[in-house]
């Protein structure tokens, strides 16, 4: 029998901790979002739209909002790109031991991001493996300038989420019933065609979900740029922590956070609707 | 023997390349598929064994037998989708060894129907066509018809996942048809759908595979399927081909004690010749009853034989030959038939399917069988039939 009581108390756990640890902080950030900066560190409660007037006039500001939506995007796009390949051969292997082959993309996370971040310095830097051996073998007389640059940003990015791209495509190969491969087969297609014509469409799915998870990861990133970029290369993340840490604005940063809030969860909600993901699914008979 | 394991139709030796059009309607043309001993492996598994099987045009031919028997694996062969260790396989006499899976031209059934969940009816019906460079006017008017045969008409541009699983079933029949293909393979078409349905599809293939003419080679581990749809059953065991034969053939007269137990249900009594000439046998059954039975040769007395004993065979009531007593140890009622389970001693259990005359003899108490002396067939204690 169905008792609405029972479901409530059965979500209660979850639905409490969300509003204790999600909501509540996203009101309070908001409500500090119309606070007065007195001075570093000094805020009142006087209720002001400066902050979102700054916000909004500020050129300042929506340069780095942009900035943040092309690295995203080109992060995005870049992992999509190089992460289908190894999530097909994963998926179309015969190997036998498959399980071997996912751990290996699981690895990385049992270091620390921040780590694994810092090790670019010894790949990238001046006195780093490229540039000496470069050096060594007489092929360049003064260092490249690779890191700090938009480049090790978007490379840092990279390695932190292609395993998450790689994830989702081969989630969705997985599920695809590889007797459809056998039908376009012996219906004349070659392998490629039938890659086409079944595969490619029917991982689509994984590979959208990947893009919009590597997106928003990398637009919200603040460790990435902090160690690898310039102060050029600052991501919106940064331009937060700057404002709340560096110059103790907290109403600013406030407002900044929840733009970038917005923002993100828009594109989020405009993309699986648009991006007709959910047509995907239904397609699929889920 | 009319039913050993080589080809039931004669089959031309020559090895002319060329067309793959044999003319039909001549009793001498080419058959549609050919293997000839082949071997197929994985690994060191040997899945089909020595398999020899022609098919002849416009048949409908069943391989029949349990889960891992090799069928499935003898019907992947044809496509393609599975390499042949051994032999050679030919489709309309053109050898396909070396031929890959996409320049084959098979239509294929599968199990889990195998639509493209993200095209369209019409698109999926129409993808073999597409391949084959069919011009598009063609093209529709082709998947119409196609669609009027499955009885789906003007269901073009609903998505599969739209359709019950019979619909799903009768646009995947569509698909592989439209293009007109050598031969249609069935991968136990109907396991997937619920008992009516199935009936329903039964009738279906088969009308479309008459109406069409086309060669159909159907996989099935249901006997009922086996027997109301084919030409010829080709039934399997490890492996290996067991019997071929006409459904009559392989029910009335099973080749072997497999066969007669996994088509219907045989009764398999054992017991050894005490007596026999050249028409007639007696035989001690183990349960301590003697029986006659009709033999096609002259046993020696002693031998040890099994009499296969349909349940449609055995008759229940007095005055009839071949008289066994026995106690009923269940009976289930089935409208105008009763199925008795009777225990004759020595733990030999008959099974009887008969029609309900009268009252129905519930369990535990005395039951009367018999059954006419050529109503049943002998298998050697080698488990062959004697003939």
């Amino acid at each position: 029998m169905y008792d609405p009581r029972l479901a409530w108390m059965l979500v209660a756990p979850v639905l409490l901790l969300l509003i204790f640890f999600l909501l509540l902080p996203i009101a309070v950030m908001l409500v500090y979002t119309f606070f007065t900066f007195v001075t570093a560190g000094v805020e009142s409660a006087t209720v002001t739209l400066a902050n979102w007037h700054e916000f909004l006039t500020d050129g300042y500001y929506h340069g780095f909002l942009l900035k943040t939506l092309r690295v995203g995007g080109m992060t995005a796009i870049i992992c999509g790109i190089l992460g289908y390949f190894p999530a097909y051969f994963i998926w179309a292997t015969t190997f036998k031991h498959k399980w071997l082959l996912l751990l290996l993309l699981i690895v990385p996370f049992w270091i620390s991001f921040t780590i694994r971040t810092f090790s670019w310095i010894h790949i990238l830097g001046e006195q780093g493996l490229i540039n000496v051996t470069l050096l060594k073998l007489g092929l360049i007389q003064e260092p490249l300038q690779m890191l700090y640059t938009e480049g090790a940003v978007i490379m840092g990015l990279l390695h932190f989420l292609l395993p998450y791209m790689i994830l989702n495509v081969y989630v969705s190969l997985e599920s695809i019933d590889r007797t459809l491969i056998s039908a376009a087969r012996s219906m004349g297609c070659t392998s490629a065609q039938a890659f086409r014509e079944v595969t490619l469409p029917l991982s689509l799915p994984g590979l959208a979900a990947g893009l919009m998870l590597c997106f928003v990861l990398a637009a919200g990133s603040y460790v990435t740029p902090q160690l690898l970029g310039s102060g050029r290369d600052a991501l919106f993340g940064n331009l937060i922590y700057d404002t709340i840490m560096g110059q103790l604005n907290w109403p600013m940063g406030a407002t900044l956070s929840i733009v970038l809030f917005m923002v993100l969860g828009c594109f989020a909600a405009v993309y699986t609707r648009y991006m007709s993901m959910s047509q995907i699914v239904k397609g699929l008979g889920g | 023997m009319p039913d050993t394991a080589v080809s039931p139709v004669i089959t031309s030796r020559s090895e002319s390349t060329g067309t793959s059009q044999a003319n039909a309607g001549t009793g001498y043309e080419r058959p549609a598929v050919e293997f000839r001993n082949i071997d197929i492996a994985y690994g060191k598994f040997v899945a089909v064994r020595d398999f020899s099987l022609a098919i002849p045009r416009g048949s409908f031919v069943t391989l029949l037998g349990p889960s891992g028997c090799g069928k499935t694996t003898i019907l992947r062969s044809i496509a393609g989708l599975v390499d042949i260790s051994r032999g050679q396989i030919s489709i309309g006499g053109r050898r396909v060894d070396d031929i890959p899976i996409y320049k084959r031209n098979i239509g294929l059934v599968f199990q889990s129907y195998a639509l493209f969940p993200h095209k369209s009816v019409f698109d999926n019906v129409a993808f073999g066509l597409k391949y084959r460079n069919v011009p598009k006017p063609e093209i529709t008017r082709r998947v119409g018809k196609a669609l009027e045969m499955v009885r789906l008409p003007g269901s073009e541009k609903k998505l599969p996942s739209q359709l019950s699983g019979g619909q799903q079933q009768r646009i995947a029949l569509a698909r592989a048809i439209v293009f007109e293909p050598e031969v249609l393979l069935l991968d136990e078409p109907l396991s997937a759908l619920d008992a009516n349905m199935r009936e329903e599809m039964r009738v279906e293939i088969k009308k479309i595979q008459k109406e069409t003419g086309i060669t159909a080679i159907f996989v099935t581990h249901d006997q009922e399927e086996a027997l109301s749809m084919s030409d010829q059953i080709v039934v399997m065991n490890a492996g290996m081909m067991e019997q071929i034969g006409t459904p009559e053939e392989v029910y009335e007269t099973p080749r072997t004690s497999f066969v007669a137990d996994f088509l219907g249900k045989a009764n398999l009594l054992a017991g050894s010749v005490t007596a026999s000439d050249g028409q007639n046998a007696t035989v001690a059954l183990k349960a301590g009853q003697r029986v006659s039975v009709v033999s096609p040769r002259p046993l020696s007395t002693g031998t040890d034989i099994t009499i296969v004993l349909r349940p449609q065979k055995v008759q229940v009531g007095a005055g009839i030959e071949n008289r066994l007593s026995g106690r009923v140890i269940s009976a289930s009622y089935l409208g105008g038939n009763v199925i008795y389970e009777i225990d004759i001693g020595e733990q030999t259990v008959i099974r009887a399917n008969s029609q309900l005359v009268g009252k129905m003899i519930p369990e535990g108490e005395a039951i009367e069988i018999g059954f006419d002396p050529a109503g049943c067939v002998l298998l050697d204690e080698t488990g062959s039939r004697v003939s």
